[in-house]
């Protein structure tokens, strides 16, 4: 293991030589709050920011992706022939991301590249891009990634972990890719890595003691999930539901996608556009027929995906990493941390119940 | 106005306890500071779930849409006009529906006051018109006048317009407010000016329908831009697709708006949408002496035909 410590007087100066190498991102406070942008020269990521409004998803999985063009004029050979387009895949870093949404990308790579298919698209921008994460210190209360498995200074995803230390930063390495972006920064000043490491642990203790808020999802997986889809509360719980793709779309672990040809004229281009379970448009069959056509049966199958689909398919937890941001833009206040209590109270009610 | 709490509990009881509805729509306490959740109680004992404060800014209206049963539901100004229009479009029946009006001095907003603060709000206490923001290491009293919506602050009409039940003695209406001044500066612009302007209202838009959605007015069962065959608009984010959306949702809201500020109230990007409706709303007012959702009786100017319409073109 290898820590380096940056003086914050030469982070600009590492930032700008690191600028020769990567298309830099960060957050920056555009009006009222922060998001992943692309870093101008000499424009600096705003460290300060709690988190970013969305998260940074988009820098690897664009909410718009063209993927091909072609032409559908007859007169030329090439006509109706699906052309890739050539896209940006050299290296880009990504300055200040939070652990919990670099978690996510650990998490929705799961779907992204699997023994059977592998999303060309995805995967090479994810290969391309550094994760240069910002230890969190100021969890909101309503952040719930230390029982999401995450935490403020989670790893998971993460090529090199920052940590604050006042007029300093800790960098500590944690893959190939973080020693080269800190070797391009020419940050070169290390720490006695056992020493610092024991600093480190009791910093991340206390931001874990900090986080307030907390979600149990111990009885998930024993539930039969049938049980759980005929559960009472769903009535109760979509209730205000409004069916807008908000949650779906501010979520770092929320995967879904939908292909669009678009022509204009006698030229066109295939794309995908995020696409959201909560729009009816999400589940329409080509026959009109429509298998989610309720809001409940819609709110209902994102909150199972998240917390009892993927729990069982993957064995890997929650398909969320307690970022906290479906809490805080909900339109209507719809709490995961709420659906995911009557969940997991159900699924051991069920349990205590049950009589063989 | 937190004093109707007790009013509102006991009519809703009564409501249920004799049957007169199967269920009364109102809120609960939300998770987050400045948050209410529309709720619904089917019993006596669910009813203790209400609340009342400066949070309750969900147009309630919207979930009454194509309901069948007998509903009580909580109305402030804006949504009993709603509820008025909703009557009107056949959307729900007047006799299915016991209206517990709420008048109302206006909600707060709550992304003007998480702007004011650097850190993490982590409670907001009211306390009629002060409102007590603290987080950790600070604590702020401002005053409510100075925090409401955007549209409560030029709202005039904070009584609601048509109700069975009061929760509270009603309120002085709003008499010197300018509504729209923020109209007129963009009216003033050139072509290219508003064209920029627009560009840049609605540049953070992500798609996500909040605006449309949480809008008692939008409940076309299938909206133009979910509309697969034929499809009309594009689904990425092309601007001129973002921008059709938005124009053409404004234009479906024409004479039928009564600026409850859901839509922006909705809006997790902060998009300041309501220009466009109150554009619509200004032009009703000027063309038309119309203001929607004041009576249940009177067909609205754009479903009527009048001898002496200002158009021309129409005669």
């Amino acid at each position: 293991m290898k820590i380096v410590q940056i003086e914050k007087n030469v982070w600009a100066a590492g930032l700008k030589k690191l600028s020769e190498t990567y298309r830099l991102f960060g957050p920056v406070k555009e009006d009222d709050f922060h998001n992943f942008k692309r870093l101008q020269q000499g424009q600096l990521p705003d460290l300060n920011c709690l988190n970013t409004r969305l998260s940074p998803k988009s820098i690897i999985y664009p909410q718009t992706e063209v993927m091909f063009e072609y032409s559908l004029d007859e007169n030329q050979e090439d006509h109706h022939i699906l052309k890739e387009i050539n896209k940006d895949y050299s290296p880009q870093a990504v300055i200040g991301i939070r652990p919990c949404d670099a978690k996510a990308f650990a998490l929705v790579r799961l779907n992204f590249d699997t023994a059977e298919y592998q999303d060309p698209y995805w995967l090479k921008a994810y290969e391309a891009t550094t994760l240069v994460g910002l230890a969190c210190e100021s969890p909101c209360s309503s952040c719930f990634c230390t029982t999401a498995g995450c935490g403020p200074y989670h790893e998971e995803g993460l090529d090199l972990l920052l940590i604050d230390n006042g007029d300093q930063y800790w960098a500590k390495i944690i893959t190939d890719k973080g020693d080269a972006f800190i070797a391009a920064a020419g940050w070169n000043d290390p720490l006695d890595a056992k020493a610092t490491a024991q600093k480190i642990e009791a910093k991340r203790q206390a931001a874990e003691d900090k986080v307030c808020s907390k979600v149990n999802t111990d009885n998930l997986r024993g539930i039969e999930t049938n049980d759980l889809y005929n559960a009472p509360f769903w009535e109760d719980v979509s209730f205000s539901c409004i069916n807008c793709g908000t949650c779906t779309y501010v979520c770092p672990t929320c995967w879904c996608f939908d292909i669009q040809d678009e022509n204009r004229g006698n030229r066109g281009c295939r794309m995908r556009n995020w696409d959201s379970c909560m729009y009816p448009l999400f589940t329409l069959h080509g026959s009109g027929h429509n298998p989610r056509d309720t809001k409940l049966h819609r709110v209902r199958q994102r909150f199972m995906h998240k917390l009892k689909y993927y729990v069982d398919k993957y064995d890997a937890g929650i398909q969320c990493v307690g970022c906290g941001r479906c809490v805080r833009l909900c339109p209507v206040n719809i709490d995961i941390r709420r659906v995911c209590e009557l969940m997991n109270q159900y699924a051991a009610s069920a349990d205590a119940c049950e009589v063989r | 106005m937190l004093s109707y709490i007790d009013k509102i509990k006991e009519i809703s009881t009564r409501l249920i306890k004799e049957c007169q509805v199967e269920m009364v729509i109102g809120y609960r306490k939300g998770t987050v500071p400045m948050m209410n959740e529309p709720h619904f109680a089917r019993t006596a004992e669910a009813v203790e779930n209400f609340v009342w404060d400066s949070n309750c800014g969900i147009n309630l209206c919207n979930y009454l849409t194509n309901r069948g049963e007998k509903i009580g539901i909580l109305a402030k100004g804006c949504d009993s006009r709603n509820i008025v229009t909703h009557i009107i479009e056949n959307k729900i029946k007047r006799d299915q529906l016991v209206i517990i009006g709420v008048p109302c001095k206006g909600m707060i907003d709550k992304r003007k006051i998480s702007a004011m603060f650097e850190q993490e709000i982590r409670e907001v206490i009211e306390a009629e018109d002060r409102i007590t923001v603290k987080g950790a290491g600070f604590e702020k009293v401002l005053n409510k006048t100075d925090v409401l919506q955007k549209n409560c602050a030029v709202c005039i009409h904070r009584n609601p317009v048509i109700y069975d039940e009061l929760a509270g003695d009603l309120v002085e209406e709003q008499t010197d407010v300018d509504r729209y001044e923020d109209v007129r500066e963009i009216e003033a612009l050139s072509p290219p000016e508003k064209a920029t302007y627009f560009q840049r209202l609605l540049e953070p838009c992500i798609r996500c329908y909040a605006c449309r959605n949480a809008c008692p007015l939008c409940y076309c069962p299938t909206c133009f831009t979910d509309e697969s065959r034929p499809q009309w608009v594009g689904k990425g984010q092309d601007p001129s697709d973002v921008m059709t959306f938005h124009f053409l949702r404004a234009y479906h809201c024409a004479g039928r708006c009564t600026d409850c500020g859901a839509c922006e109230r909705s809006c997790p990007v902060g998009i300041n949408m309501r220009v466009l409706t109150k554009k619509l709303e200004k032009d009703c007012l000027e063309l038309f002496d119309w203001e929607a959702g004041l009576n249940p009786d009177v067909r609205p100017p754009l479903d009527t035909y009048r001898p002496n319409d200002p158009d021309g073109f129409i005669k």
